[in-house]
């Protein structure tokens, strides 16, 4: 499903104090699966995280998708390949808007709004009628026991609850690839159960799944079928 | 096509809903914003109404008046020279005009006592202008009493008050029979104050203006178009003068509002980044915060307007009047007829929406072209 091919991302290139945060890493993230980046922090898992889901370029390598799903792009069919760190940002955001869905560490929900608002706010920009998108997003949050917050602000949430919206919301434009970054980093180890057996359901569902974690209860799951572990950007365990 | 409209509306509704998030920040620049369109289109409204008001008025004064100058100063001129003004080719009719300024030291103020040939006009009488009305607290049929040249009190009969119309022009003007000008001034007979002057055709106002000055050397023909611009350089002038004094106030606000649109805050800069991780395109966080500043600057641009509309024309603008009516103790007191002027409007638009509207997208614009990863995380 993702192809990486010697992928290295520097920070503050041809500066002073130059860091590489993910050094010539390659790896095959297969399609339906559940794949684990673990690591110390500052190990370049989110980084590569990032890179992977079209939110930043690599200073250099080639990043393949392969089997995209129709109408990602103008005049791409359905299981076409794309290498995407040469895109233009139209492009990368339109992959990004239908293959991934992100949950982020930090669930990175806009304060001061409906917990409905922010599961719809990735629909906005596509255009999508918007009862239709409504509609969709209420049931994403019935699915995931948020019915009575639906109206509520996001301030007034606790952490699980917060993740689960972050969930309903990667979820919202339906992706075949959910990435998660850390998302047990805030929750005890009841809500990071239950994390996993969502993942569980959106795995069987034929989602791809991409989490990073240094969470045992993430990378030890029967979930995972595939764990890299990564330490100073490189790739020190795995595949 | 729906499409397209959609996403307008989808990002127009969540632009007014990030407005409400905000509140109180948004309705303190809309304030602020909404004073300065305020003041400004108070000025624009009252200075341009003002300006056709005296237009309208200047209609019935007459075409050309005729002075004589002595040593440069303005000298009573004599009455003769009419019969020989009135042979020049064109000239319709010459009236002698006889007016002065009488001060009343009871409240203060200078009249225009003027002479009128009114043959309604009964003698000891008087029409007085609505300021002279208001400040003696006289009405038709009560006597008034004006000091005369001799010390003397000469007392005249309110016969009408002028028309409040009129009042611009008339406030304070005193009318009465020629006669008892000249014994309330002891004016000389033979003598005018100045020569009203109607040409048939007003086209040959300026020849006729150069014929009367090559006959009498010592005359200044001053023409109707001349009044009305001198009253128009008045006007703006005034009006410049508030401006200049209130600039201090339009400076404080550009630099509030280029504080308050060009300052992106750390948690604006992580929503920009959330929006673009999860698909929005520089461009949609554009028109989102093009939407934002356009209904921030119409709203305060229309409410505004709306303010100095109604300041203007039903409160006659009363926070600015007495800096741009003039310095007199008799304020001409009316209410202005409504005049909107749609140049000045676009240009008040040009001056206040377009710059704050720029200011909020140039910094927004910066935020939204990097990577999103990097908008998150700074």
């Amino acid at each position: 499903m993702i192809e990486l091919v010697d992928v290295v991302k520097t920070f503050q290139a041809g500066l002073a104090t130059p860091f590489t945060a993910v050094d010539g890493v390659n790896l095959n993230v297969p399609r339906g699966k559940v794949t684990v980046l673990k690591g110390p922090s500052g190990s370049g898992k989110t980084t590569l995280l990032t890179l992977i889901g079209c939110m930043a370029r690599p200073t250099s390598g080639r990043i393949h998708l392969h089997g995209l799903p129709a109408g990602t792009l103008p005049q791409l069919a359905k299981g076409d390949s794309l290498e995407i760190t040469s895109l233009p940002e139209r492009f990368l955001t339109a992959i990004r808007r239908r293959t991934f869905g992100f949950i982020f560490q930090q669930f990175n929900l806009v304060r001061g709004i409906s917990v409905l608002e922010n599961v719809l706010l990735p629909t906005y920009p596509t255009g999508e009628d918007h009862g239709d998108a409504e509609a969709r997003a209420i049931e994403r949050l019935e699915s995931l026991g948020l019915a009575r917050h639906l109206h509520a602000s996001v301030d007034r949430l606790s952490g699980g609850e917060a993740q689960r919206v972050a969930i309903a919301r990667a979820l919202i434009n339906d992706p075949t690839v959910i990435v998660a970054d850390e998302p047990t980093a805030h929750l005890d180890s009841k809500l990071s159960e239950d994390f996993m057996m969502l993942m569980g359901q959106f795995k069987a569902a034929g989602k791809t799944l991409l989490i990073t974690s240094h969470d045992p209860i993430v990378y030890s799951s029967p979930l995972a079928d595939l764990v890299v572990e990564m330490r100073d950007g490189r790739i020190v365990a795995g595949p | 096509m729906r499409a397209p409209v959609q996403r307008y509306r989808n990002i127009l509704d969540f632009a007014l809903s990030s407005l409400l998030r905000r509140k109180g920040r948004n309705l303190a620049l809309i304030c602020v914003y909404t004073l300065v369109v305020f003041v400004i289109a108070s000025l624009i409204f009252f200075v341009q109404s003002l300006k056709r008001e005296a237009r309208e008025l200047l209609v019935q004064a007459p075409d050309m008046v005729v002075q004589r100058m002595v040593a440069g100063r303005h000298d009573p001129m004599p009455a003769a020279q009419a019969e020989a003004i009135r042979a020049i080719r064109g000239v319709e009719e010459v009236h002698s005009r006889v007016w002065g300024y009488y001060y009343d030291p009871v409240f203060g103020g200078n009249l225009t006592v003027m002479g009128s040939d009114d043959p309604t006009l009964a003698a000891d009488a008087v029409w007085i202008g609505q300021g002279v009305a208001r400040n003696m607290r006289v009405k038709e049929g009560d006597l008034i009493s004006l000091r005369g040249y001799g010390g003397l009190p000469m007392l005249f009969a309110v016969q009408k008050i002028l028309a409040e119309e009129s009042e611009l022009v008339s406030s304070d003007l005193v009318l009465m029979s020629p006669k008892d000008v000249r014994s309330l001034f002891n004016f000389p007979e033979g003598l005018a104050t100045d020569l009203a002057i109607t040409a048939g055709n007003p086209r040959e106002l300026p020849t006729i203006a150069a014929k009367i000055v090559e006959q009498f050397p010592d005359a200044r023909p001053i023409l109707k178009s001349e009044i009305l611009r001198t009253y128009e350089a008045i006007f703006d002038w005034r009006g410049g003068l508030m401006v200049v004094v209130l600039g201090s106030a339009v400076l404080a606000f550009i630099i509030f509002a280029w504080d308050k649109a060009t300052g992106l805050s750390a948690e604006e800069r992580k929503e920009i980044g959330i929006l673009k991780s999860i698909g929005w395109e520089s461009s949609d966080v554009l028109l989102l915060k093009f939407w934002e500043g356009s209904v921030v600057s119409l709203t305060a641009f229309l409410s505004g307007v709306l303010l100095a509309y109604v300041h203007v024309f039903f409160f006659s603008a009363s926070l600015f009047e007495h800096a741009l009516k003039g310095w007199s103790v008799l304020f001409p007191r009316y209410r202005l007829m409504p005049a909107l002027d749609g140049y000045q409007l676009t240009v008040l638009f040009f001056l206040t929406v377009l710059p704050y509207t720029a200011a909020t997208l140039v910094p927004i614009w910066r935020a939204a072209t990097v990577d999103p990863d990097a908008a998150m995380r700074s």
